[in-house]
């Protein structure tokens, strides 16, 4: 989870990921964002995020986009 | 059949009698066929590509879902018996026929898609390199295919990632795709989004029917009296460009704006308004585009659906796949950090914009068009920490006049790219932007010059008049709807309104003998 | 609730189609400062009935020939249904239209028009068929005579059509919204000024000088009409020097007659028999007579027609004489206006005339 946290305050210093959970319905994430977060867990969690994953839900929270990667990770 | 046509006002007419005097459950059957008939008007043989894509997509989508269903059995089946690779061999090798029917199902309809719209393109570029004197096949393109192409297809991948199950009824699903006030020019749909309330019988409320009427009529006057109006100062200023060079290019970047705006929009209101009356909800296409600070918002704003299409279908597929992020990964090795992580984004933006480009027309315009717009988000995303920092010094953001000078930026901005649109070919639309900077011509605007476009004074009067109209509905429309606003008025301020909207359209609107009668932009899409 | 809307929704439609209606006669053309050919179909129904002669065509009828002379010298009552480049269908329509209202003794159709045999010209269709009263002529003379980018649609609603002239309203087009002013003469427009004849045209060769299949169907309808009602029809060329009347459309045209049983009067041949002296008689370089000239024409024709069909002197007729009297003195007061404006002006200003060149 912290290194989540830190590849998303290393995107945006300004947001408070711990408590925030609209980040995509809040247009605080960009699509830019969103891909840059998915190569960053590709190199820190060596797990693939396939596009359709890539939905609201999974993106609104910090926790949520933990519990995608542990989810991929058990996949795995 | 154009929208702005007689026989479409009447083919209108018939449907709506008929579509709340039939049963409740056989409405979605005539609007079937109501879309057949309207397909086949615009040429009988063109039906075969529209029943092509239509049956390839709802087979694949079948055996898709089949395949996924057999997967889901087998494996709840056999839950306690498999080991972890097992599963994950199992659910491997279905996946490798769901992806053969899904590419399958794609590269015939994108196949024929890219056939039918590039074939010439292609060959006009040979010809250029190499010398070589081929023919052109001159197909003709059957009606919407680019978008009805894209919507199935959407549809097909949303299976293909099991978010829905495929549609059983072939009929049924005939209908998502040729959706009559849809087909010629979107919002290109999904089909979860529409197939609820497409397919669901709808009684009469009176709510629909009078909003959806209000939305029609303001969607052709948006047409007629100012689109279609425009649209002859626009074909005189380009269809002569040595003659209007300098300021006149400004004139046709206004213009064109304008028109672009006004024609699509108004179209997207007809559609979306025709919909409502049979009490079918389609998505949004449009949403004050003009009011964007940047183009990033703009792209938010302008076709909508289009944009979500390439979102979700290309550009996220792409820069997470894996030879995409392969690829971030050796960059960013040999490049460092900074570059490595702009690689797959930009890499998928401009794959993105080249191939919106290219939907848009099978010409170098287009293409370019395309990538300046790719250029342009780059640039600005580049250029974000030199605005932060700018903001932190001189706190201009969110007052009104930086505000003003940010929606004025963007509007001059991407009409300026926009022209690509109108020229002839690429080097002339360079060549014309460039004037603007080179031929000091603005007293042309004070003497007459632009009297001899095909407009009069009044029709002039009326542009501004029309377009102070359209700013004063959207300014309206940013907290509320207007129409529930306009619902909450008395009646005879409602029905005041209503007639001189009517009124206007039918005397204003530059339809009829007199006035150059304009194909609809994106009607051979 | 619903009743209330319903009676209001009514009142919105039924406002919305008397304001279109409003607007649909306030936009239409009145041809009253300029181009008042567009007048001539509509001043007929008011003068319907009576007529002996009725001749059908175009601007060499209703420029050539002068009812009132043909009643002041020989008492027939005569009527000129015609309009600009009024084409062939156009005519059999009109003249069908014509025997609606009544009988006339003998029918007269200029033959220029059977060089026509496509439609031509929106405007001039408009000028000969806006204003036609609505029937089943009326319905038949649309389709055959729309071109390419015309639409059925709208004739049945002009406004379709006339709705663009919303920045070009003028007083003229409020003041004459109900109301007409009488510019003809049983639909004869007169000229008085002179314009002689100063080259005569050469004969441009034509790749085919066959007359075109839809004109001798029309033609053909024509003699079928006027054979089945028993009135005689007779064919006349007017002395016009333009447009060039070619020597193998003559022979046509006589052939025609010939197998038809009719009468065919060519007065391009009968120009010095007739009087006709083109120094004094036209107005516009010989492609139109004026008053002077179409006053010989009409008593030359006059009394053909006189000896040919035994028709009734009316002028021994109290009510006819009344009747025709007073067109009789509208004529002649036009005839006083116009040569006191070209007086005073050098040239017919209210009439349609062209300014001198300096």
């Amino acid at each position: 989870m912290e290194a989540l946290l830190e590849i998303l305050k290393g995107l945006h210093p300004e947001v408070d990921f711990e408590t925030c959970d609209t980040l995509v319905d809040d247009k605080i994430l960009d699509s830019f964002d969103i891909i840059t977060i998915i190569t960053e867990i590709n190199t820190e969690y060596d797990v693939a995020v396939p596009a359709e994953e890539i939905i609201p839900e999974n993106f609104n929270s910090a926790e949520a986009l933990y519990d995608l990667v542990e989810r991929l990770q058990d996949e795995d | 059949m154009l929208f702005t046509s007689y026989s479409f006002i009447l083919f209108l007419t018939v449907m709506f009698l008929l579509y709340y005097a039939v049963p409740k459950k056989c409405q979605w059957m005539l609007l079937l066929a109501g879309s057949y008939c309207f397909y086949a008007y615009s040429g009988i043989h063109f039906l075969a590509f529209i029943l092509l894509t239509t049956v390839s997509t709802w087979y694949s989508a079948r055996r898709i879902t089949r395949i996924q269903e057999q997967q889901a059995a087998y494996l709840k089946e056999h839950k306690a018996s498999l080991d972890k690779e097992q599963k994950k061999r199992y659910k491997a090798s279905m996946k490798k026929k769901t992806k053969r029917w899904m590419l399958a199902c794609i590269l015939l309809n994108i196949g024929l898609l890219a056939v039918l719209k590039y074939t010439d393109f292609v060959i006009s570029n040979i010809n250029g390199i190499f010398h070589t004197g081929l023919t052109f096949m001159n197909f003709a393109l059957p009606m919407g295919i680019s978008f009805y192409t894209f919507q199935s297809m959407g549809y097909l991948l949303d299976v293909y990632r099991a978010k829905y199950p495929a549609q059983e009824n072939a009929a049924k699903f005939a209908l998502f795709v040729s959706f009559f006030p849809q087909v010629i020019q979107g919002p290109i749909s999904r089909y979860n989004d529409l197939s609820g309330t497409l397919y669901e019988p709808h009684s009469l409320e009176w709510r629909n029917i009078s909003y959806g009427i209000q939305r029609i009529c303001w969607g052709f006057f948006k047409k007629l009296v100012i689109a279609d109006r425009l649209l002859v100062a626009v074909k005189s200023l380009v269809s002569t460009p040595d003659e209007y060079m300098g300021v006149y290019v400004v004139l046709v970047i206004l213009f064109y704006a304008i028109e672009l705006y006004a024609d699509f929009t108004g179209g997207i209101d007809i559609t979306i308004g025709i919909a409502q009356v049979f009490g079918v909800k389609l998505a949004e296409n449009f949403e004050r585009p003009f009011f964007s600070k940047n183009i990033t918002e703009y792209w938010r704003r302008w076709h909508i659906t289009m944009g979500t299409w390439f979102k979700d279908y290309i550009f996220y597929p792409i820069s997470v796949c894996p030879w995409m992020l392969r690829l971030s990964k050796k960059s960013r090795e040999v490049f460092g950090k900074a570059i490595g992580k702009r690689v797959p984004v930009y890499l998928a933006t401009a794959i993105v914009w080249f191939t919106t480009g290219l939907w848009h027309g099978a010409s170098w315009n287009f293409i370019v068009w395309g990538m300046l717009n790719f250029l342009v988000i780059v640039i600005s995303q580049e250029l974000e920490p030199l605005y932060a920092k700018f903001h932190n010094r001189f706190h201009v953001s969110g007052k009104t006049w930086y505000n003003a000078f940010q929606i004025l930026r963007t509007f001059w901005l991407m009409g300026a790219i926009r022209i690509l649109d109108v020229y002839r070919d690429v080097p002339l639309s360079f060549r014309q932007v460039g004037s603007i900077f080179t031929t000091a011509n603005w007293n042309e605007l004070f003497n007459g010059g632009v009297m001899r476009l095909g407009l009069t004074m009044p029709d002039y009067l009326v542009l501004v008049l029309g377009a102070l109209v359209m700013l004063a509905v959207s300014l309206a429309g940013r907290s509320g709807s207007v129409r529930d606003k306009l619902a909450a008025k008395p009646v005879p301020v409602r029905y005041l309104v209503y007639y001189v909207l009517i009124l206007s359209m039918l005397v204003l609107g530059a339809y009829g003998i007199g006035y150059d009668s304009s194909q609809f932009i994106y009607n051979q899409f | 609730m619903k009743k209330k809307r319903a009676i209001a929704l009514l009142l919105l439609i039924g406002l919305l189609i008397g304001g279109l209606w409003f607007l649909q006669r306030l936009f239409m053309p009145k041809y009253v400062d300029e181009i008042f050919e567009g007048r001539l179909i509509e001043e007929y129904y008011e003068n319907a009935g009576g007529n002996d002669v009725m001749f059908i065509g175009d601007c060499e009828a209703y420029e050539n020939f002068s009812p009132i002379t043909l009643w002041e010298e020989y008492g027939i009552t005569s009527y000129i249904r015609g309009s600009s480049q009024q084409l062939i269908w156009q005519s059999y329509y009109l003249m069908e239209e014509t025997l609606q209202y009544e009988t006339p003794d003998v029918m007269v159709f200029n033959v220029l028009s059977m060089k026509y045999n496509e439609p031509q010209n929106e405007a001039y269709n408009r000028m000969t068929l806006d204003n036609m009263k609505w029937s089943m002529s009326k319905w038949n003379s649309i389709k055959a005579s729309m071109t390419e980018k015309e639409n059925a649609l709208s004739y049945l609603f002009p406004f379709l059509r006339y709705h663009s002239r919303w920045s070009d309203i003028s007083t003229e087009d409020f003041t004459y919204l109900f109301q007409q002013e009488k510019v003809f003469h049983q639909g004869y427009l007169m000229r008085v000024d002179v314009r002689p004849v100063t080259t005569y045209p050469a004969a441009t060769p034509l790749p085919d000088y066959q007359f075109g299949e839809t004109a001798y169907e029309y033609l053909d309808k024509m003699v079928a009409l006027c054979k089945e009602k028993g009135i005689p029809l007779v064919l006349i060329k007017a002395p016009s020097i333009y447009p060039y009347w070619y020597d193998e459309w003559e022979e046509q045209i006589e052939a025609y007659a010939k197998e038809h049983d009719l009468l065919y009067i060519n007065f391009l041949e009968l120009i010095d028999e007739v009087g006709i002296d083109f120094t004094t008689d036209t107005y516009d370089n010989g492609l139109h007579l004026n008053l002077s000239g179409a006053e010989k024409l009409s008593r030359y024709l006059g009394g053909i027609l006189q000896e040919t069909y035994g028709l009734t002197d009316h002028r021994s007729e109290l009510e006819t004489a009344a009747k025709w009297q007073e067109k009789v003195n509208f004529y002649y007061d036009m005839k006083a206006d116009q040569y006191r404006e070209l007086e005073e002006y050098g040239y017919l200003k209210s009439y349609g005339g062209r300014k001198p060149e300096e």
